[in-house]
């Protein structure tokens, strides 16, 4: 029963901290500008503000535009079940693994696409179009990277590999590891669409790919999208920073465990958000057509990560 | 390595506002107490240019960098009218920008606010009376709050696009 | 009870066949011979379930029927039956299917030709599992190749028919020959009979062995769409009606599955693990070529022919891993391997004659199969759109539908499989994991595009426009494999389950699978639990949608698209099919290798007025011009070689008749 009141709790934990997360990287990015700055928070006062408004929906739009956002954040939700958070004890791994987690995420961005193609215009296209393609190349990455855990962890639930990286640390050590961790954060680049793949404060539609997909959508609508992109940046945040570097999770149920627990990725979440922002900073947008080179160099890192983790067992 | 060190010898740069609006703030009518509650800290603006001489363009510029720093205030622009709470308009409306930014303030969900920027926006300015020109922005859109200025500055600008929120005191009523 | 489910079926079959071309009435032809079909298919289901689930093999034999060849042999075994049962599962539908279909055909020849060469069709794919014996096997396969032929070619409207019937038809009969020659040195101067050979098998040199595996891989992977042999496949599905492309998609193609796992499981001795990395590649090779010319072609159900194409690859790596693993001494993965290849050919079968069948739908209502010519449909077509949704969500691999599962599976598979140490593994297996997961995320691309631009935004043509719905039968068709897609989503166990004796008799035992709800498979570390899946998103998705509605302050309007504020909004600004997958067409140009034709129209009097510059940008068949176009060059030299032997004169047309004699007495003696 603890079990399942934990993971319930992890996951609405995830999902109330993701604008804080957003918020947090966007004020160190405004100060790093040498700008004030919103606060941490201001995130929840948009999605509140964006709650409460009207919508306009456009005549083309079917009930494939309704259903899309709810699709999205289902499938979001669901993919967020599934990550340790503060325990490595997860339950989320009866539900499913790593493979069931990035298709959920797939079902996710297949959803959104489709509610960019729906009202028939022409950037809506556009953005559905680039979306699925960086999803499609950005798979075997994740793939091969869930291989080189898995061949460490003896399998592919996210509490198997949590669990055995905190006993036996020694797997960590080692080139495979840093690899798979470094193509892992690329792929993620990618999926949550920030720079170098996709700037998402950008206004300019030729540029966008995931914005370019919810230029139709206001209202509540657009609130449930806007926090689902933060909820996914959240949770593959969490996952980095707990599938690669797991210490500091508990692995009992004791409340000190737990709160070391808590205390240790928010550290790690802040440390990676801070990354994050640094490196949002100093890199510009990628062109469309040179990020298949970034996601094939990514790839790259994660065969090798894979290979070499062979060589060490 | 040397942007860093220069960020760090930079800082933080942002001026205070002043927290009485300038004279050159209207505000046109009453707004709506539920928008303005609903704003209160969190507003998404969407710009328009209805055929203006972009000297307004390059003010309203500088507000989102880190001299005036409108996302302190929880201002943001956005690239959607849909997903837009204010659309800030400048320039006389020029003949094929008429429908645009009629179709554009439909776009827009309710609540809404228009704030009209610059000298253009309210009279045509120098463009006055040109076959070009189909009348000051209050002929397409209703106008919630003029900004004067032949460019008004940024400061005037965030000023009164606070004023319209209610958020600070001052402004003409006309 | 399987023995009368298979006379049922049979007889059903012959019914339908002889209603269809001597029922008096045109429309009652139809009725009939299709609602025979239907019980016919319903009867081959039975058959296949119940043998799977007694596990009980049984054979019929009969030396009269065919007796010059040997007899007729009929064995139904756990294997055998699992395949009927898939013919049984897809014929269902398509029957039903027909019915509203091919209603305009009544009351002419064409017609009742169509039902009764469907209802061969359906008897002869029923038949070539059962076989036990060549002269059975050969004769089923033929009957199946002449009647599917015949139904490719049977629409005169259908541009490109005959010439994709000409392709069908020379390579069927290609690997017809390549079977008889594979069965012939299989047998070893024994009886062409099953049981025979495999006896026999053990004493084949490793030569022959070889000759004989790549003789059954190029004829059954011919069949069922391995590339190189593949070029058939996306040329006659669509020039076929939909039920048969349907019905060839889903069931005969598995046939060359069939014939596969047959023969390098159960005929022939366990053979070197370099076979199962060969076909493990050649999987892959398969699966990407199909996936990266679905998602650039434009053509409705030539993408869904590429499609079965790229989930025949998918399918084949479970038999290449399961060789791979049986070689290096893991039974229980090798297993797995067939259980995860037969579990993807059910749902593959499944979702794809769903797939099919749908897509006739929209070609019927919207008279074009171009997918540049569609949009819009989801209003005009609103049921077929739903169903064609649930469909496209299976391809495209997401839970908690079926396709998932299977690609999960698959996934594991190979996770187990490259923990093992051997050197060539830890190279190949990771490699094959990342195609599979390209694969996978591609078709996805693929499924978005072809639902995207067929159902959703402004019809661009006025066909499109002026779409109608399917009629109710073909609805009620198409609402079968959709129920199926969920139900073998929710609860793949009901399937696995009867799997595993299928893999035991072919001599691999995996052991009992556990029956609940969630999946729990030996040697992967992990569990999927999709209807608590199902359930979560469920919940979550109507929180969403109950916190959407509730929180409106404010009236919804309804507007125009938001489009920069143009005057007017034309279909012309929409995505189309080939600029949705413009981007991954520039990714991998090495393989479409587009060729580029600009043409320029000048005014007459100047060459500096530019009247209108047109671009085709086309992909080169570079399959086709490099393997196949010199064949066909070399046969055809090799005939009018041939053809200078018509001199004239009849000294020499005598002359050859002994010398043939000669010659024929000659060869006997040598391989005697």
């Amino acid at each position: 029963m603890t079990v399942i009141v934990l993971a319930v709790t992890q996951c609405l934990f995830l999902m109330i901290a993701a604008p804080a997360l957003v918020g947090y990287v966007r004020w160190l990015k405004a100060r790093l500008q040498g700008r004030r700055g919103a606060g941490m928070f201001q995130p929840y006062r948009d999605l509140r503000k964006t709650l409460a408004k009207g919508m306009v929906i456009a005549d083309t739009a079917s009930w494939i535009f309704h259903m899309a956002p709810c699709v999205v954040v289902a499938s979001t939700v669901a993919a967020a079940a599934l990550v340790p958070v503060i325990s490595a004890n997860q339950a989320g791994d009866q539900l499913g693994d790593l493979f069931a987690l990035m298709a959920l995420l797939i079902l996710g961005t297949i959803f959104l696409a489709l509610g960019g193609l729906d009202p028939g215009t022409a950037f809506g296209g556009m953005g559905s179009s680039r979306e699925m393609t960086v999803a499609a190349l950005t798979e075997p990455t994740l793939a091969i990277a869930i291989l080189s855990l898995a061949l460490t962890a003896g399998s592919t639930s996210l509490g198997t590999i949590t669990n055995t990286l905190l006993t036996t640390p020694s797997n960590a050590i080692g080139p495979g590891h840093a690899l798979a961790f470094a193509a892992f954060l690329i792929a993620m680049l990618a999926e949550t669409g920030r720079l170098p793949v996709d700037n998402p404060a950008t206004h300019l539609e030729l540029t966008m790919i995931h914005e370019a997909m919810i230029l139709e959508y206001s209202g509540p609508y657009l609130a449930l999208l806007e926090w689902a992109a933060a909820l996914k940046l959240t949770l593959l945040l969490t996952l980095a920073a707990n599938l690669f570097v797991p210490w500091g999770m508990a692995t009992s149920d004791g409340a000190g465990a737990l709160a070391v627990g808590l205390a240790a990725v928010l550290a790690k979440i802040a440390v990676l958000a801070t990354l994050l922002a640094v490196l949002e900073t100093r890199v510009a947008k990628l062109r469309l057509f040179r990020v298949p080179e970034l996601l094939a160099m990514s790839f790259t890192l994660a065969l090798l990560a894979a290979t070499s983790s062979f060589f060490t067992r | 390595m040397k942007l860093f060190t220069k960020i760090i010898r930079t800082g933080v740069v942002t001026e205070p506002l002043p927290d009485r609006a300038a004279s050159a703030i209207t505000l046109a009518r009453e707004i709506d107490r539920r928008a303005q509650s609903l704003f209160g800290r969190a507003l998404a603006i969407r710009q328009v240019d209805a055929g203006s001489c972009n000297g307004c363009e390059l003010e309203i510029a500088g507000l989102p960098g880190p001299v005036y720093d409108m996302e302190r205030f929880g201002l943001h622009f956005v690239a959607s009218p849909r997903h837009a709470d204010m659309l800030l308009v400048t320039g006389p409306v020029t003949r094929n920008m008429a429908v645009p930014l009629r179709k554009t303030y439909e776009a827009t969900p309710d609540p809404k606010l228009v704030v009209a920027v610059g000298d253009c926006a309210r009279t045509c300015g120098v463009f006055a009376g040109s076959y070009a020109v189909v009348g000051p922005v209050d002929r397409i859109v209703p106008v919630d709050a003029y900004i004067d200025g032949c460019p008004p500055e940024p400061a005037e600008i965030l000023q009164g696009i606070l004023a319209a929120l209610g958020r600070i005191e001052g402004g003409r009523r006309g | 009870m399987s023995e009368t489910a298979l006379a049922i079926a049979l007889a059903a079959f012959a019914a339908g066949s002889v209603s269809a071309m001597a029922w008096p009435s045109g429309p009652g032809a139809r009725r009939v011979s299709l609602a025979s079909a239907f019980v016919g298919c319903v009867a081959a289901l039975a058959l296949g379930i119940d043998v799977l689930q007694s596990g009980i093999s049984w054979t019929w034999r009969s030396g009269a029927l065919l007796q010059p060849l040997g007899g007729v042999s009929l064995r139904v075994d756990p294997l055998a039956a699992f395949f009927v049962s898939i013919v049984g599962l897809t014929g269902a539908p398509a029957s039903i299917y027909a019915l509203g279909y091919l209603r305009e055909l009544d009351g002419g020849v064409r017609g009742r030709a169509v039902h009764a060469l469907f209802n061969v069709f359906l008897a002869g794919m029923c038949l070539v599992p059962l076989a036990d014996n060549v002269a059975t096997f050969l004769f089923a396969w033929e009957v199946m190749a002449l009647s599917s032929y015949l139904l490719v070619v049977s629409d005169p409207k259908q541009e490109g028919a005959p010439a994709a019937g000409l392709w069908y038809l020379v390579m069927t009969h290609a690997g017809f020959l390549a079977l008889l020659a594979g069965f012939v040195i299989l047998a070893q101067d024994g009886p062409l009979e099953f049981p025979a050979m495999r006896a026999a098998a053990g004493a084949l040199t490793p030569a022959a062995q070889g000759i004989v595996v790549l003789l059954m891989l190029a004829a059954f992977g011919s069949k069922a769409g391995l590339v190189p042999v593949h070029v058939w496949l996306p040329r006659a599905h669509p020039a076929a009606p939909s039920h048969v492309s349907a019905l060839m998609s889903a069931a005969m193609v598995k046939l060359g599955v069939y014939g596969t796992i047959r023969v390098l499981f159960d005929l022939m001795p366990p053979l070197s693990p370099w076979w199962g990395g060969a076909l493990l590649a050649c999987g892959v090779v398969t699966a990407l070529t199909g996936v990266l010319y679905s998602v650039a072609e434009v053509h409705l159900k030539r993408v869904l022919a590429y499609s079965t194409v790229e989930n025949i690859g998918l399918i084949f790596v479970g038999p290449g891993f399961a060789l791979l693993m049986r070689g290096y001494g893991n039974v229980v993965l090798a297993a797995m391997g067939l259980v995860v290849a037969l579990f993807h050919t059910l749902n593959h079968a499944v979702f794809k004659s769903l797939l099919f069948l749908a897509a006739g739908a929209v070609v019927h209502g919207a008279r074009t199969s171009s997918l540049e010519a569609m949009g819009g449909l989801i209003k005009r077509m609103p049921h077929t759109a739903v169903l064609c949704l649930v469909g496209v969500l299976a391809l495209a691999a997401v839970p908690p539908l079926n396709g998932f599962t299977s690609e999960w599976l698959t996934f594991q598979l190979l996770v187990a499989g490259a923990r093992y140490t051997a050197p060539a593994l830890a190279i190949m297996l990771p490699l094959a994991l990342a195609a599979v997961a390209l694969v996978a995320g591609l078709a996805a691309v693929s499924a978005v595009r072809l639902f995207g631009i067929a159902f959703l935004a402004l019809p661009r043509t006025d066909g499109a426009r002026d779409a109608h719905e399917a009629p109710a039968t073909m609805r009620a068709a198409m609402l079968l494999p959709a129920l199926a897609c969920l139900i073998l989503g929710l609860v793949p166990t009901l399937a696995l389950t009867q799997l595993t004796a299928v893999v035991t008799e072919l001599g691999l035992p995996m052991g009992q699978l556990d029956t609940g709800l969630a999946l729990v498979l030996p040697l992967v570390g992990s569990q999927l639990w999709p209807v608590a899946i199902a359930a979560l998103l469920a919940g979550a998705g109507l929180v969403a949608a109950a916190v959407s509605r509730t929180s409106r302050g404010y009236p919804v309007r309804i507007d125009t698209a938001w489009n920069c504020g143009r005057i007017a909004q034309s279909p012309r600004s929409e995505y189309t099919a080939a600029a949705f997958a413009e981007p991954l067409k520039r990714v991998f140009t090495g393989f479409y290798q587009p060729t580029h034709e600009v043409t320029v129209d000048v005014h007459p009097v100047s060459p500096y007025f530019v009247r209108g510059i047109t671009l085709r940008s086309d992909f080169a068949p570079w399959m086709e011009q490099t393997l196949y176009v010199p064949l066909v060059r070399a046969a055809r030299w090799i005939s009018n070689q041939t053809g200078r032997l018509h001199t004239g004169s009849i000294h020499l047309y005598l002359a050859l008749l002994p010398a043939a004699l000669l010659a024929l007495l000659l060869i006997a003696r040598w391989i005697r």
